[in-house]
């Protein structure tokens, strides 16, 4: 343990700490902005400079060790006047949009300019000339925006290893741009939107099609239908002033009829569904020598990464499309049929926690249906302002069931939410179809947990079958290079994007931590447990749809509008 | 009475550079020799006791950085030259590897030697490619002869970026990176190239080491300064009548430099400041030139040694402009990694070129101060660091010229 | 192109990127997009990444200039030599301002800062090579030799 002195309190810390870590131990809490718990240290903000006494330089509070006998001073006058400098170089070189800002509200600088209490600065306002990027459909750029904190590039580089982010030039005329200085669509970018957890700022956000929704709601000859994906409802709570998992789901139906949507269902109906699919796919791979191990299809940023990253391994990919998309082909077609609304009168929303979703609905063959399946795609962000924009008060809204036909699920649906749930809810299905026995304990710890890589052998009666489980591109990389040097000892992958899986997605309220995502983890499983039918192929209306439309799994009105396939993309990436 | 005196420079004009022979004829590689039969500690030992500090510009002694190095437990260790020299004003590395590059390798395979490091590089400057062409060939015939048994020495260009001086930003550069330094510490001589145990030193430094091996600790640390022993390479530019280079003792006087050896400013005009050290060096005036060029002679009168650039400017010379071309300078080779430095460097310019446009007020030079100040210690690197120096130097003691551009 | 070659040759080079693009820039003057990639896929790092280093060095240029590099330093020993009156004779004499390139492709001019020849400024250097004590007679004498 290493003695010192901070702020004039004494204590004792571990050795190897940093000024930073010491000070969190006895309350101080320094101001940081480069700073990432989740990634390295960066120590280029300079803002958690603090003073060592006996040296005249400050020193980064998150990069510096302690040494015995420091005397560190964390608020002295040269640190906060250094600090409220540094402070004001950056807003003078930052655009003054607040009022506009997709972050308004929720901005580590502008929490820092509120606490150093910047008022005249005395630097000139430049701002630099850089156009917004707002070519792909999922992620906007604003370069003028960006305080080069990088925090962007280590997500893209090192979490998600997909190197569409990079730094451009040096000294004042330095930038995060794209590959090779181009567009984010001409890049390998994903979509998968983990730069913006990452930025501290409005540099990088969704690109919002909350205009489009209010429209469709506006028009009386539209009707307004949506699916919510099992990752949104836990987190929705954080943008509203609630805990992690706080909103009950029936109150957010309530809050989104509040909103206008007419027809409220859930996105765990088709991943009931796409148990059932992707269930059978696997089983008549294992049985008919097809294409092993099979990965899962419903991350699409995944989806995307294997089509720059691996496309000589798309054969690999389950032919399933995502729950969203399913459900996009089902309600224009079978929904519309039961309830008696016509097809083109339907707008399809989707309620995610992805961004990538947004790049997904807009896939050309997407459009099964005879229309566009999913018309438009909301973050959970989105929602949380549209339900704020309602001005309820949420803990006193009365609440309302989902409707029919595409509203029911199981527990092993909300479990897709997180990683390794895709798995388990597989497991809990294919199990009982090949024993033909009644599996007693639904729960697949092995699948469970923050851990990159999990992996297990499932003995189906003799019959064993190994599969894996990554979260983050990076894990997903490791897997991916075993099958494509033939080395890969499983039958089938689970992949999601996403670090914690969809529960950590890009369109999830501003994630700061993985500490946070762990958090919502817990929550998904407590949802499970609650709920009394947690096997996929129990769900009464899957049975319904089985039974009047589509009449069995794989089958030629699964095949036309419940499976798609995939095309290599050409992103100069490796 | 200034005299020259030529440790780092003793082969210049003596020998073929091209021809190893010619610098074993004159003593050459005998120092290697004897190191290597020397205990590696007793060796370091030596080094320290000569009190020889670096002369790139940090001034840290050289034998302790060595010590820590040796110290330090690794599978692999390296030694690296820093031979970047981008200081404005400054070419004495240049003149050292023309002339004689066997002084600097041998330098290098005896730090390889002492740490216990079997590989090596020069990091020379991508301007420079006329002194690469000279490194590759002295090393091949060096390899030749078989006088660097294991230790293995490459050579890397860079590319055009002053921060590169810096070792890190060497050390990020040889790794095929953005030459952007790494916040300390860990120090390189713990962990740096590759994350293994590096010894960066200048090519002055190293070419000093085997006369310091040869003659003994004792010889070099009676010469010049006690504090700063040896000598120093000086390069003369600007209004001086000798725009040449000298190599003296370190307790030269600035007067003498600039009138002794340098002969006055040229056209019988009066001096009115010198900037030592290279382009972050302080300009200093007429009253303060009674001051040896040691590294803490100098510190004491708030300038600095640095590359042993003297740049002299006479009383016709505005340094309001000189000041504002050194600031662009700045905001050119800021790596723009860090906030106060990538933000401040620009805004210095940015003040001062409205203040020499005549733009300018008080008010203007009371924020490059505050500017200035902050830089000076919250910023990541030397570069940040050093850069408002010559800026608020000219403010504190040539008000007048400021003065005089006000609005 | 023959960029994969000139890469290739540094492939086994640890963190030989800088040198990698040195030598494809002593063949085509600048970086093109295709060696970046090239460098990228051959050092086993994000494009992005490549771009980076390529673009932070100002010796390499990721965009298209004139064969003949001609630049001029104008760091301050320079500057108070006289360089501003050489700048202008430079953009007289080649018909362009500083940082374009001569239509027919054989110059481009820049900037520099110091190239460690003070010992006669003011200096420029084409293609690396320096010329000394530079004045603006001398200026169409020195361009002459590359035309």
């Amino acid at each position: 343990m290493i003695n010192i002195t901070i702020d004039g309190i004494k204590t004792s810390v571990p050795e190897g700490s940093t000024i930073l870590q010491a000070a969190a131990t006895v309350g101080i809490n320094i101001p940081t902005l480069c700073y990432h718990p989740d990634q390295a240290v960066k120590a280029n903000c300079r803002v958690c400079v603090c003073e060592v006494e006996g040296n005249r330089l400050l020193q980064a509070a998150c990069s510096q060790p302690v040494a015995e006998g420091m005397n560190i001073k964390t608020r002295s006058p040269k640190v906060i006047e250094a600090r409220k400098t540094i402070l004001e170089l950056i807003l003078s070189h930052h655009p003054q949009d607040c009022l506009n800002c997709i972050r308004n509200g929720n901005c580590e600088l502008q929490d820092l300019a509120a606490e150093y209490i910047i008022r005249d600065n005395p630097f000139e306002l430049k701002i630099r000339d850089l156009e917004k990027d707002f070519s792909t459909p999922s992620l906007f750029r604003d370069p003028a925006k960006c305080i080069l904190c990088r925090r962007c590039v280590d997500a893209c580089n090192v979490i998600q290893t997909v190197g569409a982010l990079g730094l451009e030039k040096r000294g004042c005329e330095a930038m995060v741009v794209p590959t090779l200085g181009g567009s984010l669509l001409d890049s390998p970018c994903v979509m998968c939107g983990q730069c913006i957890h990452a930025c501290p700022v409005g540099a990088i956000g969704e690109v919002e099609n909350i205009d489009e929704l209010l429209a469709a709601i506006a028009d009386p000859d539209v009707v307004v239908v949506t699916q919510i994906a099992p990752a949104v409802r836990l987190a929705l709570g954080e943008e509203i002033g609630m805990e992690t998992g706080e909103l009950p789901m029936d109150v957010f139906v309530a809050g989104l009829r509040q909103v206008g949507f007419d027809y409220v269902l859930h996105t765990n109906f088709t991943a009931d569904l796409t148990i059932l699919e992707e269930g059978n796919e696997l089983l008549k791979r294992l049985t008919t020598g097809g294409t092993l191990p099979m990965f899962t299809s419903c991350s699409p940023g995944w989806i995307n990464f294997c089509e720059s990253f691996y496309p000589d391994l798309l054969d690999n990919l389950s032919t399933c499309k995502s729950p969203q998309q399913m459900f996009g082909s089902l309600v224009k077609t079978y929904w519309a049929d039961k309830m008696g609304i016509p097809a083109k009168k339907i707008f399809s929303v989707s309620i995610m926690p992805c961004t990538a979703k947004k790049y997904e609905a807009s896939r050309p063959e997407m459009n099964s249906s005879g229309y566009r399946d999913v018309d438009i795609v909301l973050t959970t962000r989105e929602v949380g302002k549209l339900l704020r924009l309602t001005g309820i008060d949420f803990k006193r809204l009365a609440p309302s069931p989902f409707d029919s036909w595409m509203g029911a699920y199981t527990g092993a649906a909300v479990i897709f939410g997180a990683t390794g749930g895709v798995m388990e809810a597989a497991l809990r299905t294919v199990y009982e179809v090949v024993t033909k026995k009644e599996l007693e304990d639904v729960n697949f710890q092995f699948a469970r947990g923050f851990e990159g890589i999990k992996e297990a052998e499932i003995d189906l009666d003799g019959t064993k079958v190994k599969v894996a489980i990554a979260h983050s591109l990076a894990n997903a990389r490791k897997l991916m290079d075993q099958v494509r040097a033939g080395e890969s000892p499983y039958h089938f992958i689970e992949i999601m994007a996403c670090p914690g899986g969809c529960i950590g997605g890009g369109g999830q309220p501003i994630t700061k931590a993985n500490a946070k995502r762990i958090e919502r983890i817990k929550a998904i499983y407590e949802e499970d447990q609650a709920l009394a039918m947690r096997k996929s192929h129990l769900n009464p209306e899957v049975k319904v749809l089985y039974d009047e439309f589509l009449h069995e799994p794989l089958g030629h009105k699964s095949h036309e509008l419940l499976h798609t396939h995939y095309h290599a993309k050409d992103k100069k990436a490796f | 009475m200034a005299v020259e005196m030529r440790i780092a420079l003793r082969n210049y004009g003596k020998i073929d550079p091209l021809k190893i022979d010619e610098y074993i004829s004159l003593g050459g590689y005998a120092a290697l020799k004897k190191a290597c039969a020397m205990d590696k500690a007793e060796l370091i030992d030596q080094v320290k006791k000569s009190n020889l500090r670096g002369r790139g510009g940090a001034g840290f002694n050289c034998g302790q950085k060595w010590a820590f190095a040796s110290k330090a437990d690794a599978d692999q260790k390296y030694v690296i030259c820093n031979a970047d020299e981008g200081e404005p004003g400054t070419y004495k590395d240049r003149l050292i590897m023309e002339n004689d590059p066997q002084t600097l390798i041998e330098g290098m395979a005896i730090c390889a030697y002492a740490i216990g490091a079997t590989k090596g590089y020069i990091y020379c400057r991508g301007e420079y490619p006329q002194v690469v062409a000279i490194l590759k060939a002295a090393i091949a015939q060096a390899r030749e002869k078989g006088i660097l048994g294991g230790f293995d020495l490459e050579v890397r260009m860079g590319a055009g970026a002053y921060v590169c001086g810096e070792e890190t930003a060497l050390i990020e550069s040889i790794e095929g990176n953005r030459g952007e330094p790494r916040f300390k510490p860990p120090y390189p001589p713990v962990s740096g190239l590759w994350q293994k145990p590096t010894i960066v030193n200048n090519v002055e430094t190293f070419a000093v080491i085997p006369v310091i091996v040869e003659k003994g600790s004792e010889w070099f640390a009676a010469i010049g300064d006690p504090a700063y022993p040896g000598t120093k390479v000086l390069t003369l530019t600007g209004d001086i009548n000798q725009r040449t280079f000298f190599e003296v003792p370190t307790d030269t006087k600035l007067n003498e430099v600039i009138y002794e050896l340098g002969g006055g400013i040229p056209g019988g005009k009066k001096f009115k400041a010198v900037q030592v050290g290279g382009t972050s060096g302080a300009f200093i005036p007429e009253n303060k030139l009674d001051t040896a060029i040691a590294f803490d002679k100098m510190a004491a009168i708030d300038a600095t040694l640095g590359s042993g650039a003297v740049f002299v400017l006479d009383e016709t010379r505005d340094l309001v402009d000189v000041s504002t071309r050194i600031a662009r300078f700045f905001e050119h080779e800021s790596c723009g990694k860090c906030a106060p430095c990538r933000e401040g460097t620009m805004r210095m310019y940015d003040l001062m070129e409205k203040i020499n446009a005549g733009e300018g007020s008080p008010a203007d030079v009371a924020l490059l101060n505050k500017l200035g100040r902050v830089m000076s210690y919250a910023c990541l690197c030397g570069l940040g660091q050093a850069a408002p120096a010559p800026v608020l130097s000219t403010i504190k003691n040539f008000a007048a010229d400021y003065n005089a551009k006000f609005k | 192109m023959a960029y994969k070659s000139i890469i290739q040759n540094f492939a086994g080079v640890p963190g030989g990127m800088l040198e990698a693009f040195h030598a494809v820039q002593n063949e085509y003057s600048y970086l093109p997009e295709e060696a970046i990639i090239e460098a990228a896929k051959a050092f086993g790092v994000p494009t992005a990444e490549a771009y980076g280093v390529a673009s932070f060095y100002s010796m390499f240029s990721v965009k298209k200039r004139g064969k003949n590099v001609v630049r001029i330093c104008e760091s301050a020993p320079c500057h108070i030599a006289g360089a501003a009156e050489v700048v202008a004779a430079l953009e007289k004499e080649l018909g362009i301002s500083m940082g374009e390139s001569t239509p027919d492709g054989r110059f481009a001019l820049e900037f520099t800062e110091c190239v460690g020849q003070c010992q006669a400024t003011p200096v420029i250097t084409i293609n690396s090579k320096a010329y000394l004590d530079v004045t603006p007679a001398s200026v169409p004498v020195i361009l002459a030799e590359y035309r």
